[in-house]
């Protein structure tokens, strides 16, 4: 079998999702096409090499919708031969994207694929495509659909993380993130976003707020209360989970994933490709693995999926160097090293989405950037890269240095 | 030409039909009924000197609802053959789209009530007038016996008033005043009862349209539809997960009328109401809807206009009553009692005494004044039937006395005593005693046949049921006087024949004692109250042993052991009484804790000791299991209160299991639960629990027979097997 490689990644910093964000002028078209000119430019490739652009998106309407991957490659300026693909696996779909790039290399079918994200959520806002799981009466009754962030606080409810466990989490991602910008961690992914003159409107992620207390973070009202009490959510998930007296609502805006705009690629080749490019191997891909689990607790994928991974390519726990698991919410983060037994010195190194922002259909190519830029910086050889997502599910792909 | 309609037509074109079912004092949808209409509307459509039609009443009210008595055949066929079913189900509904698209402007003139079916005519009328009557009512109660409006009702409303304001009325069954019903937007226009025709009249030739909004061209549901429409996704998100708190999953009527409403609303009204027959017949064939049916409206119908009264026997007129005892239950019955227009005659042993049993009404009325439910003179009226006292001289005229003094011998012989000494020989003397047996109380009578039990529940007010204890000696004369009573003041009774605990506090101890079995095996307390609400009760068994208090569970477990002696045998949950009642202190509720700690400054919540006194086993029960165990052992017992005489009909049984002590609704009760289990299946389940926790889950030989001979316990029970 062909194996995959990483040859390059790199992503836009992230925009505050809301109308104030440096990012709400640009469309996510835009981003898109500016990441997939920099990996153009920055490979130096012809396009007419590429095989397939994968882009994930989780609300793909209106000015996301109808496939923003072929029509960003087109926009762009790549070659018409160049296909697109849009895929929505809810918040892994970055990382689906580039698992389906590998796949499309491994199975010896494709060359040169592009897989990576677009979220920008100030300007399509999350739900805006309706879905039948939450909508539909019939469909969420009997499938005991609850939102997120009652399965956030299910999960600190169920396996007890109380809410000073899940701030102390949240103030140590803020930490990180900051400390990691200020050594310039990121730099040789971060590709500053600019308007139409050219200028740069974002460099750098807009969503962090460094020297985050604890008392900063306690004064902020739990925001899934409200949808878990009035209006009976709390009821749907302890009916699957009656083992629970109740549901202690433990998260809130600092706590759990910002809402922010952003986009970014990764080039993925085979070995052959490579050469012909004159481009150098950053990692290969060793395998990945998706899996469903439970949908109302929704958030405890990432474990099983991390395990399956691990088995398909026949790898331990302890080869792996370093995991990151995107900051969904931190229970879920507390509940993957609670159940994997990994110490906090070893996962979200960097901090994570609680500090810089989960931009939904982008995240999992983003955080497989930050682990490889990572591996790289400390010389180590492993990471795994995972993420929860939406109706149970998780994803989670290995990654090896060369 | 018509059976239950007559035919006026006018010189002016109009046609008024008038709906009259014979011998019924209301109106509903009869086979008789169903045809008429469609013959009318026919004859309207095809008859070119008809400009219109009006749609009224000849009765006081305009059309009740359906036939629910008539209704065994469509559910037999809905589960044998639901594409049949589908098409007799779709007719009615048929019959009303015809009418709205036949070309003839109708209108309905509402005289008065009209629910169900009732109601859904007058929607597919192209106007709606309503008589602003005083007692009429507006509404689409379906879902109160596990059904759906199945003729257009969850099509039309929607699309006449929006989604948001027609999803309460249809979830909860909700009825409207006319008044309140022109506001929403159901009728076009309220007016006075004599008017109703003139405007009807008016409307047909002044402004008809034979055209339902619906039915034009660029129609949009009010205020939104569908799964993009954001405040509608929002409705349906939210309301969905309401749905699911409420029913618990126990009930597929409501979520089956918000689907109708959510998928029927997106596509034309044609559609929509073909959606609307598929899961109106889903819930036709459903045991849910036949038990709801059966116990909900059928048998406590028959309950409510004492079916089972003892032939022959005058009617009491209770115009005097005596109540002993101003505490909890004393006063809620001098309230219900004055409330009904009777004097109550309240005697407690000290004036302060009777007097704050007096003020228990005095805050009752009080509120219901402020709701407007109740004007201030008819407040006063109550509060001056209500004497308090100490003097027993007091009680003379009462045709009926109720001790509800505490649950002690002594005293009750004594009140007993004091006050036959004053009341008329042919007096009605009841005891509102919970645990202790009649007859044994009976002893202290000097006429023992006019010695009853009336058990009120509390609080009194709110409690729909009364169950009537026949003691050895209690004489027929007795039991139907006591039943004028309870007809009286408008609760549902049922008799049962004397035995500890009688029947409805035998059958919910066991509920308790089961809950607190599942705590000493190691059972998860969250799981074991979990299960029990996720069943239907209202509240787990730990929580209600701690508002009743473990302390008087523990003082009528001796009770008992002291009345028994040598044939006393403790229940299950004894041991786990007397070890919170005397060794850890914790006796309940009233007591600050007991299985659930009471914080100040949030909600209650399970002590975390339990974990410590009763540690966790290590392999938990499926809450499928635990639900089974608290469901099964309440219709087991229940079956053991048949087969040993203290219950005569399983109706009193589905009845005062529902009514008494909150038993899920959607069960019909605890024999129709078996019957929907199957009792072959039920019988064979039981035998299984019994090898796993204990005999007292053990089915008798009566009931094993029972079931071989595949005895159900009603004539017609929707088992789920049967179903299938």
């Amino acid at each position: 079998m062909p194996e995959a490689y990483i040859y390059d990644h790199i992503r836009t910093p992230r925009g505050k999702g809301r109308a104030s964000g440096a990012l709400h002028e640009i469309t996510p078209i835009e981003l898109t096409t500016q990441v997939l000119r920099a990996l153009r430019d920055r490979a130096e490739m012809d396009t007419n090499l590429v095989d397939d652009v994968i882009m994930g998106c989780v609300t793909p309407v209106g000015e996301q919708g109808a496939n923003i991957a072929r029509v960003a490659a087109i926009n762009a300026g790549y070659s018409e031969q160049v296909p697109g693909t849009q895929l929505n696996r809810f918040c892994a779909s970055g990382l689906e994207a580039v698992n389906s790039a590998a796949a499309q290399v491994m199975s010896g079918m494709s060359q040169l694929v592009i897989g990576g994200g677009v979220e920008s959520m100030s300007r399509v806002p999350m739900g805006a495509d309706g879905g039948a799981w939450g909508s539909d009466p019939n469909v969420a009754y009997h499938t005991y659909f609850a939102p997120q962030g009652i399965g956030a606080d299910l999960i600190a409810s169920r396996y007890g993380f109380s809410r000073d466990d899940v701030d102390a989490y949240a103030m140590e991602s803020q930490r990180r993130a900051a400390h990691a910008w200020e050594q310039g961690h990121f730099s040789r992914s971060i590709l500053p976003v600019r308007d139409s003159l050219g200028s740069v409107v974002l460099d750098r992620d807009e969503h962090m707020r460094p020297g985050t207390t604890m008392d900063d973070l306690a004064g902020l009202k739990p925001a899934f209360a409200v949808p878990g009490e009035q209006f009976g959510f709390d009821s749907v998930a302890l009916q699957r989970y009656p083992d629970v007296e109740r549901i202690n609502h433990v998260h809130t805006g600092g706590n759990s994933s910002g809402i922010v705009d952003g986009a970014a690629g990764v080039l993925v080749g085979s070995k052959k490709i490579g050469r012909k490019l004159g481009l150098k191997p950053r990692a290969r891909i060793r395998g990945f693995a998706s899996i469903g689990s439970e949908p109302t607790i929704m958030l405890t994928g990432p474990a099983p999926s991390a395990r399956r991974a691990l088995k398909r390519c026949r790898m331990q726990q302890s080869d792996i160097d370093l995991f990151e698991l995107n900051e969904a919410f931190a229970s879920v983060v507390l509940r993957f090293m609670q159940d994997m037994e990994v110490p906090h010195e070893q996962i979200n190194v960097n901090g994570g989405a609680i500090a810089m922002g989960h931009p939904l259909g982008a995240t999992g190519a983003m955080v497989l950037g930050t682990a490889l830029d990572e591996i790289e910086r400390r010389d180590l050889n492993t990471a795994l890269v995972t993420l929860c997502v939406g109706a149970g599910m998780g994803t989670a792909t290995i990654i090896e240095r060369v | 030409m018509f059976k239950t309609i007559n035919w006026k037509a006018g010189d002016d074109g109009i046609v008024k039909l008038v709906l009259d079912v014979k011998d019924r004092s209301m109106n509903v949808l009869t086979p008789e009924l169903v045809a008429d209409l469609e013959k009318a509307v026919e004859k309207i459509a095809a008859d070119d000197a008809v400009r219109g039609a009006i749609i009224t009443s000849g009765k006081s009210s305009f059309v009740a609802g359906a036939d629910l008595k008539g209704m065994d055949a469509l559910v037999a066929l809905a589960r044998k053959d639901p594409a049949a079913a589908l098409e007799r189900v779709g007719y009615f509904s048929q019959l009303l789209r015809r009418m709205e698209t036949c070309g003839k402007p109708f209108v309905a003139a509402i005289n008065g009530t009209a629910l169900g079916g009732g109601l859904e005519i007058c929607l597919a009328c192209h106007y709606r007038v309503a008589a602003n009557a005083p007692r009429a009512v507006l509404g689409l109660p379906e879902v109160q016996v596990g059904l759906l409006p199945g003729a257009g009702g969850t099509q039309r409303l929607p699309r006449l008033i929006g989604i948001e304001a027609s999803l309460p009325l249809m979830l909860e069954g909700r009825h409207v005043s006319p008044e309140k019903a022109a506001k929403l937007g159901i009728v076009d226009e309220l007016v006075e009862p004599d008017a109703l025709l003139a405007a009807a009249r008016r409307w047909l030739l002044e402004s008809p349209t034979a055209e339902q909004p619906w039915d034009r061209k660029g129609f949009k549901v009010p205020g939104g539809a569908g799964a993009m429409h954001p405040k509608s996704a929002q409705t349906f998100m939210a309301g969905a997960a309401m749905v699911a708190r409420e029913t618990r999953h126990n009930y597929p009527a409501p979520i089956s009328i918000m689907s109708s409403v959510f998928e029927g609303t997106i596509v034309p009204m044609d559609t929509g109401l073909k959606i609307e027959a598929r899961y109106f017949t889903k819930l036709l064939a459903d045991p849910v809807a036949g038990n709801m049916v059966r116990t909900l409206f059928v048998n406590k119908q028959k309950a409510d206009k004492l079916a089972y009264r003892p032939e022959g026997v005058d009617r009491l007129k209770v115009s005097r009553v005596g109540i002993l005892g101003a505490g909890m239950m004393g006063a809620g019955i001098a309230y219900v009692s004055a409330v009904a227009g009777q004097h109550a005659v309240l005697l407690d042993t000290e004036q302060a005494l009777a007097d704050k049993g007096k003020d228990y009404s005095r805050r009752l009325v009080e509120q219901r004044v402020e709701k407007g439910r109740m004007t201030r003179s008819q407040a006063d009226e109550v509060l001056a039937r209500i004497q308090p006292t100490t003097r027993y001289e007091d009680l003379e005229g009462c045709e009926l006395v109720i001790e509800a003094v505490f649950e002690n011998r002594e005293i009750k012989a004594d009140v007993t005593a004091r006050s036959e000494a004053v009341i008329g020989k042919d007096a009605l003397f009841a005891s509102n005693t919970s645990t202790l047996p009649i007859t044994s109380l009976a002893k202290a009578s000097s006429r023992p046949e006019r010695f009853i039990g009336i058990h009120f529940f509390s609080p009194v007010e709110k409690m729909p049921l009364v169950e009537i204890i026949v003691g050895r000696k209690t004489d027929e004369s007795a039991i139907a006087h006591a039943l004028d009573y309870v007809a009286a003041i408008g609760k549902t009774p049922i008799v049962v024949n004397d035995s500890r605990g009688f029947y409805t506090s035998r059958v919910f101890g066991v509920f308790t004692q089961e809950g607190m079995a599942m705590l000493a095996e190691g059972v998860n307390p969250a799981l074991i109250e979990n299960g029990a609400k996720f069943a239907g009760m209202a509240v787990g068994p730990l929580a209600v042993m701690d508002e009743v208090t473990l302390e008087l569970a523990w003082k009528v477990t001796e009770q008992t052991r002291a009345d028994l002696g040598g044939k006393y045998e403790p229940n299950i949950a004894v041991p786990v009484l007397d070890r919170f009642v005397n060794e850890l202190d914790r006796k309940g509720k009233r007591f600050g804790k007991g299985f659930y700690d009471y914080p100040a400054d949030g909600p209650k919540r399970l002590w975390p000791g339990l974990a410590e006194v009763y540690p966790r086993a290590e392999k938990q029960p499926d809450v499928d299991d635990v639900k089974k165990r608290l469901l099964y052992i309440q219709a087991l017992e229940t079956a053991r209160c048949l087969e040993e005489g203290v219950l005569d009909r399983p109706e009193d049984a589905d009845i005062g299991s529902i009514f008494g002590w909150g038993f899920p609704a959607w069960t019909g009760g605890t024999l129709s639960f078996i019957d929907m289990i199957g009792i072959e299946t039920f019988v064979r389940e039981c035998e299984r629990l019994a090898r796993r926790h204990g005999k007292r889950f053990r089915p008798s030989k009566w009931l094993k027979d029972r079931a071989k001979a595949g005895q159900s316990f009603h004539d017609s029970s929707g088992s789920r097997r049967s179903a299938a």
